[in-house]
């Protein structure tokens, strides 16, 4: 965004010696301080701060954790316990990194389909939706390898399901398996090389996230009303004070929850099964992903037919491209108006998807053959999950597919304020258009 | 435009749906057994440990359960513990005596226990158990962990708001009480009459009813001392099962007491700096329209 920001001269001469031959404070000034930011962000904008928050947090308590962590497959799930037991704070901070997995994606959920409603992928910020879409991938890859190293039976039992999947690949699915497991089967070599991803994954998602910051400073943020700043003095404050303290207070008050599940419930999250150590001679009655990877299995379950390939390859294609198509909504989206506030019709299918992805949610939670009477306590009747998670799966890539191109096209949307500034003034006329 | 304080209320509910409805706790058939909620003095962010239950849920855990199960990740000196059955030192140190534990670098590989060792386990060894009840008994350290209740949707949802983590205690409390005759008109799951093999028992908690643990508890088996305070209780199974349930569930979570004293202290500052930080943004943005 163009902007100009005075050049900041340090009072301190050593500070200014510093600043001379590293312009340190010169380079965070005009993105942190100075940067113009909207003013007319609502509360679902300050997620992304919390994003970054929750990354750092999991990297800290991640690495404290992985000082007591034995990654073998005969000591770790004695060692997770050890922590929890002797070492100083161990029960807290492991706490605060297990509990912090399911708020990260709470968070994470939050600022992604905040950015499907209000159209935050359009241009010109499809590469930074693009970064978003990446970083989401490699947190799922990262949560997952996290999961597997406490080598409970949940642990263990998602290891081998979710690495079967690459499996599936012809040719080379049983190379890339072994190559996954380390071997033909799940064990030792799976579990030492999973906790030496899941130790690089979280630098590597630091680096993208600071791609995202980037792609996010060029363009500046969207906005609620999704109309372009046209006057930074009259659309926009000063990123600090205004978002740094907006942003703190988002924050803190997100902390609440998190905090209350981490030291009273650090297990309502979890799966009693990961308490019992890992057997590969014993497979559980239910194995079931944690929850925020549920929506993909249900998608990836819901496709147990064969259709001119194999059910099992064909899953895997379905599951694959479930998280793909992500990448090319900037493009599938044909309305030029951003915001959904502004869109009649999309607001419909906007709230449809997201119930739709919680249902998907849900089906990933139970037994397929379980009926809709029964997932709501009435006994056995209606169709089956794995009926009827089709069905959600059908309207997951429509959405995309067809919703969103054809959308744009039918679609008359209400008019759109003149300027952000027009928008936020409390007069008769933005009134009528709210 | 919608006040803060609405947007952060539907930000808490929807973020509530979507974690609750994913963590839909499986609801798997087990032939409609309910397992009820019980009151447990460590329940809720408040709750605490009752030192006198543990202590009379360790005699327990001491007299039947540790002839069959382990509890390797128990020591001795935890029982001493702050936030535990808090045995006097004296009483640990005697207690770890009578035990023999395995030691190589002692004078004939044996040597009397001493506080800092792990709980050694029963005398008979895992095939010799394997042999007498055609399982291995689970070790007792996380039991009360690895197992829990469910709840119907949608009163799963409360679980998020009230902190429930009791699944343990309430499932192995009820799976005590729970071993009955089986039912005359009882049926496998492919319909045909039930007949409980020979050597296993009938129970109408655990999963698919055919368990292969004795009944362990009767009434008048284990005899308390009165507790400190003089009170005594009865000498029922409901009571031991309670009683050891809490005990296994200290085993499990040992550290209960203070994560509930320290939870509440960061909730009640983040409560605080959440309100300070209300007042600060409305200061920071009082001359902005936005």
């Amino acid at each position: 965004m163009d902007h100009h920001t005075e050049k900041f001269v340090p009072k301190n001469p050593v500070v200014r010696w510093v600043e001379d031959r590293l312009p340190i404070i010169n380079f965070v000034k005009p993105s942190f301080v100075d940067y113009p930011t909207p003013k007319n962000l609502n509360y679902w904008w300050t997620f992304g701060g919390i994003l970054t928050f929750m990354l750092a947090s999991q990297i800290v308590t991640g690495i404290i954790l992985a000082m007591h962590y034995t990654p073998n497959a005969g000591l770790a799930f004695d060692s997770v316990e050890l922590i929890k037991r002797d070492v100083v704070g161990g029960r807290t901070i492991q706490a605060i990194h297990a509990t912090g997995a399911s708020m990260f994606f709470v968070a994470l959920y939050i600022h992604i389909f905040r950015g499907l409603f209000y159209g935050s992928y359009k241009a010109p910020r499809e590469i930074l939706w693009i970064l978003g879409v990446i970083i989401y991938i490699l947190t799922v890859g990262t949560a997952f390898f996290g999961y597997v190293l406490p080598w409970g039976q949940m642990s263990f039992w998602a290891a081998v399901v979710i690495t079967n999947i690459f499996g599936a690949v012809p040719i080379i699915g049983d190379p890339i398996l072994e190559l996954l497991r380390g071997g033909f089967g799940v064990d030792n070599p799976t579990l030492n090389r999973f906790f030496a991803l899941h130790y690089l994954l979280p630098f590597i998602i630091a680096a993208v996230v600071a791609l995202h910051i980037w792609a996010l400073h060029v363009p500046g943020n969207n906005n609620p009303v999704g109309v372009d700043v046209k006057d930074t003095k009259r659309d926009t404050v000063p990123f600090h004070p205004f978002y740094t303290m907006k942003d703190l207070y988002g924050l803190v008050v997100f902390l609440i929850p998190f905090a209350w599940f981490a030291f009273f419930a650090p297990d309502i999250f979890g799966h009693p099964d990961n308490y019992i150590q890992a057997d590969a001679l014993k497979t559980p009655a239910d194995i079931v992903p944690e929850w925020y990877l549920r929506p993909f299995y249900a998608i990836l379950r819901a496709i147990d037919f064969n259709f001119i390939i194999d059910s099992k390859l064909l899953g895997v294609i379905v599951f694959a491209a479930a998280l793909l198509i992500l990448f090319v909504v900037p493009w599938l989206d044909t309305s030029k108006v951003r915001s959904g506030s502004f869109r009649p019709w999309f607001k419909w299918f906007y709230w449809l998807f997201v119930i739709n992805f919680v249902m998907l949610t849900w089906y990933g939670s139970v037994k397929p053959d379980l009926t809709l009477g029964e997932m709501f306590g009435f006994g056995p009747s209606g169709p089956p999950v794995k009926d009827i998670s089709k069905l959600s799966v059908v309207y997951y890539f429509a959405y995309f597919i067809l919703v969103l191109p054809l959308l744009g096209r039918f679609e008359k949307p209400r008019p759109l304020p003149n300027s952000i500034s027009e928008s936020v003034l409390k007069t008769p006329v933005m009134q009528a258009a709210e | 435009m919608r006040t803060p304080l609405a947007m952060i209320r539907i930000t808490a509910l929807v973020a509530a749906l979507f974690v609750a409805v994913g963590l839909a706790a499986p609801a798997f058939a087990q032939d409609e057994v309910t397992i009820a909620k019980q009151g447990w003095s460590f329940a809720g962010p408040f709750g605490t440990y009752d030192k006198n239950q543990l202590q009379r849920g360790f005699q327990v855990f001491k007299e039947v359960c540790s002839n069959c199960h382990s509890a390797r990740l128990l020591a001795f000196r935890n029982l001493a513990e702050e936030g535990g059955p808090e045995f006097t030192e004296a009483q640990v140190k005697a207690l770890a005596a009578t035990y023999t534990i395995a030691d190589p670098d002692a004078a004939g590989g044996k040597r009397p226990g001493i506080p800092a060792d792990r709980w050694p386990g029963p005398d008979q060894s895992k095939a010799d158990l394997e042999a007498s009840f055609g399982v291995v008994p689970p070790d007792m350290s996380v039991l009360a962990k690895a197992r829990s209740r469910e709840d119907k949707f949608p009163f799963w949802i409360l679980n998020y708001f009230t902190a429930y983590a009791e699944g343990g205690p309430d499932y192995i409390h009820a799976l005590l009480e729970g071993y009955t005759e089986a039912p005359a008109d009882a049926k496998n799951p492919d319909g045909t009459p039930f007949k409980l093999p020979d050597g296993k028992y009938y129970n109408t908690v655990f999963p698919g009813h055919v368990i292969s643990m004795p009944p362990p508890l009767s009434d008048g088996q284990v005899q308390y001392a009165p507790g400190p305070d003089g009170k005594t209780v009865p000498l029922t199974v409901d009571q031991y099962a309670r009683d050891v349930s809490a005990y296994l569930m200290w085993m499990a979570e040992p550290h209960l007491d203070s994560s509930h004293s320290a939870g509440f202290e960061v909730i009640a500052f983040l409560l605080l700096f959440a309100g300070l930080m209300y007042f600060v943004k409305q200061r920071v943005w009082r001359n902005v329209e936005h």
